[in-house]
């Protein structure tokens, strides 16, 4: 790997950061876990395998999941964000392997927002406050 | 054509089945014989349609029915008011998905509307483990703005002026540490970073190093360039497993970016870090104590001066900044020390993360401007003291730090504000009590914490916390004498005047700030042998008060040694003799009778 020059770093940014926003994407959802200390101990790991379950059952190729940390609420983990194309990202809360089967086939499948499990909605990647 | 008149479905699915969906059928089934409908109703296996968070899911198809969340008890009831009498039960039903707009946006949201996310910019927003998502999100910009547009000076005098203060608790500004170690003549500096986070319910450094590693080792970076440094370490505690690997992940691959190595952007400048994992003793957040475990010392404080920044680790100059403070000065160096200036009080600049928990609803990360009341963050943000229960005090710095009362609720996040009601700011982290909480026994946790820490160097420090301990516990299991308290005061006094480091020097706090706020459930517990928070099982004797008791049983059935007759419908009776005072009754208690 050669060694990247501060235009690089800009070329790597204008690539990427497109792939952060779905809207800017292919893909039709993606499923963001939240696994942090806090969140893989209040139980993420189930959560995620059955979540590669439902997504194997599925077939959908179109569907991204992102590994990511604590989103900052550790007593509302297991957290799991669901972004559907051209639709603010939802977070759900405490998490369990039969709430994800049910927040996939009915949200990512079928688009029904799972409000008696989630906690808040974002706004649309990048747009939110800190930093510049 | 089925013969029967109604169809009722029982999910199959995984998820349906482990939250008891055979049971369910069962029951159902063995509902439909014994009220004859035998002939008229039909239980089948089916599908839930991914209802299974609520599961176990039956369905009554034909009438497009849904009941969800179902125990093996409700089956009774639906085959005889449903599916006998023609009724379904309105309570079991699934209500379809409610209205998106109904859950609350980020910016509404209690918990988020007042923080303001500078150090966790990045929280479960990228994948750590991804360098090109960090650079995506502005992500080693400063660096290349610091090493490409900037004198080392001119890093310095920007730090200076964002008015930085170390977040690892003291709050000594981060630019004059750095100013100090520039202006060191020697051929080898190191910039360390301390991640030796051991406050009890301190996480804020660790979920920092788990969600964004990229923005602690890009700020240890421009420290080097600043400092003129070309080796670092970061050292971390070998409890956060999960924090060092993503630590080693970024670093491999910011080698790879050549952002860490030799001719770093290709503007000749080097500089590469490695972790040194620390075994997890808490004086080895101390700088010097820290320093020595580096160099594979017994990790002891040693007198300063000189200080690190003329002769830190291996006798070199060398700087120590917390992992919050680091994650702060990429965007220090991109938007200006103004900008980041521009935020806070008089002393206190940008933002403070904390660690909230206890006894408080929201329990997580809460990063707030300096200049936020305590109240806001334990009432709007933390959502206040669950359970109806009222609050007592809130512990601010963990076993190093105080805890500041309502009445002092107001204080806001402010290194010099927070010290006046007797407690510090700290690392961040923040332990809300109530009125569950006995303050003697509280000190008494910090003081077993503080002595079994204690490296042993100071003798005040190592005998004399040692001594506190004993006197607390003699306090908490009703053997305190009236002098203790004065005791416990002059021992502080000495312990603190007379130890090397921090840990000595802060370490009597947890005692001292519950005397100057709580002197009067010390003297409760020595005058009267009574723990008013009923925490000290030692001076708790159990009974039932016969007028409040319910009849209920509940302790009786919590009981563990038997030491409870009930029967139904009398009151309940605790044998003393044979109770063991683990409170299982007392917890479980609905009409509070038990005392």
């Amino acid at each position: 790997m050669p060694k990247v020059t501060v235009n690089d770093l800009k070329l790597i940014r204008e690539r990427t950061l497109p792939t952060l926003c779905l809207a800017s994407c292919k893909e039709g959802a993606k499923i963001t876990m939240h696994m942090g200390t806090c969140g893989v101990a209040a139980g993420a790991v189930p959560v995620m395998e059955a979540l590669k379950d439902e997504l194997s059952i599925a077939g959908r190729d179109d569907i991204r999941v992102v590994v990511s940390a604590c989103g900052g609420m550790c007593s509302s983990e297991p957290n799991v964000t669901v972004e559907l194309q051209g639709q603010a990202p939802v977070v759900y809360q405490h998490m369990d392997a039969s709430r994800m089967r049910q927040v996939f086939r009915r949200h990512v499948l079928r688009g029904e927002v799972q409000t008696a499990f989630a906690l808040m909605r974002q706004a649309a990647f990048g747009s939110q406050g800190g930093g510049k | 054509m089925s013969a029967h008149r109604k169809t009722v479905t029982v999910c199959s699915c995984p998820g349906c089945t482990q939250r008891g969906a055979a049971a369910v059928r069962e029951a159902l089934e063995h509902a439909v014989v014994t009220h004859e409908l035998g002939g008229q109703v039909e239980v089948l296996a089916g599908d839930c349609g991914g209802l299974c968070g609520i599961g176990p899911v039956i369905q009554v198809p034909g009438e497009g029915v849904i009941y969800q969340g179902l125990k093996a008890q409700d089956a009774a009831k639906i085959v005889k008011e449903h599916l006998a009498g023609g009724a379904p039960i309105e309570r079991l039903r699934y209500a379809g998905p409610g209205a998106p707009e109904s859950v609350p946006l980020e910016s509404e949201h209690p918990f988020t509307k007042d923080q303001l996310f500078w150090v966790m910019r990045n929280k479960g927003l990228i994948d750590p483990e991804q360098i090109d998502e960090y650079i995506a999100r502005d992500g080693y910009f400063g660096l290349a703005k610091a090493l490409t547009g900037m004198t080392p000076e001119r890093i310095v005098e920007e730090v200076l002026a964002s008015g930085l203060r170390g977040r690892g608790g003291a709050g000594f500004p981060t630019g004059m540490k750095w100013k100090f170690a520039a202006g060191s003549q020697s051929d080898v500096k190191y910039v360390l970073c301390n991640a030796d986070e051991g406050d009890p319910g301190a996480f804020m450094d660790r979920s920092v190093l788990e969600a964004d590693p990229h923005s602690v080792i890009e700020g240890m970076i421009i420290a080097a360039r600043a400092i003129g440094a070309r080796e670092g370490y970061i050292y971390c505690r070998t409890e956060y497993p999960l924090a060092i690997h993503r630590l080693n992940v970024a670093i491999a691959a910011a080698r790879d970016y050549g952002l860490l190595g030799t001719d770093i952007l290709g503007t000749g400048f080097d500089f590469d870090l490695e972790i040194y994992e620390g075994a997890g003793a808490f004086v080895c957040g101390e700088e010097t104590a820290l320093m020595a475990s580096i160099e594979g010392r017994r990790g002891m404080p040693r007198p300063r001066p000189p200080f690190p920044a003329h002769q830190g680790l291996w006798k070199k100059p060398s700087i120590l900044n917390n992992v919050e403070t680091l994650a702060n000065i990429a965007q220090i160096i991109l938007n200006g020390g103004a900008w980041y200036a521009a935020l806070g009080t008089e002393k206190s600049k940008g933002t403070k993360v904390f660690a909230l928990s206890g006894k408080v609803k929201n329990i997580g990360l809460v990063e707030v401007p300096m200049g936020t009341s305590l109240r806001s963050i334990v009432y709007d943000i933390g959502g206040g003291v669950p359970n109806k229960k009222k609050f007592k005090a809130v512990q601010l710095g963990g076993p190093s730090g105080g805890c500041v009362p309502e009445a002092h609720l107001d204080t806001v996040v402010d290194y010099e504000e927070i010290a006046k009601v007797g407690a510090i700011m700290g690392s961040g982290g923040m332990i809300v009590m109530d009125e569950t909480t006995c303050m003697v026994d509280m000190a008494r946790y910090f003081m077993d914490f503080i002595q079994d820490e204690s490296c042993g160097k100071c003798t005040p420090c190592r005998e004399g916390t040692r001594r506190m301990l004993e006197i607390l516990q003699a306090i908490c299991a009703g053997k305190g004498e009236l002098e203790d308290i004065e005791k416990l005061e002059a021992l502080s006094e000495v312990i603190r005047e007379s130890s090397l480091c921090g840990l000595g020097q802060t370490g009597p706090n947890p005692v001292l700030s519950t005397l100057r706020y709580f002197r009067d459930e010390y003297e409760a517990h020595i005058r009267e042998k009574r723990c008013p928070a009923k925490r000290c099982t030692a001076l708790l004797e159990f009974r039932v008060d016969a007028a409040l008791c319910k009849k209920c049983g509940l302790c009786f059935k919590a009981c563990p040694s038997k030491a409870i007759a009930w029967e139904r419908k009398q009151p309940a009776v605790i044998d003393t003799a044979k109770c063991v005072k683990c409170m299982s009754c007392f917890e479980v208690c609905p009409a509070s009778s038990i005392f």
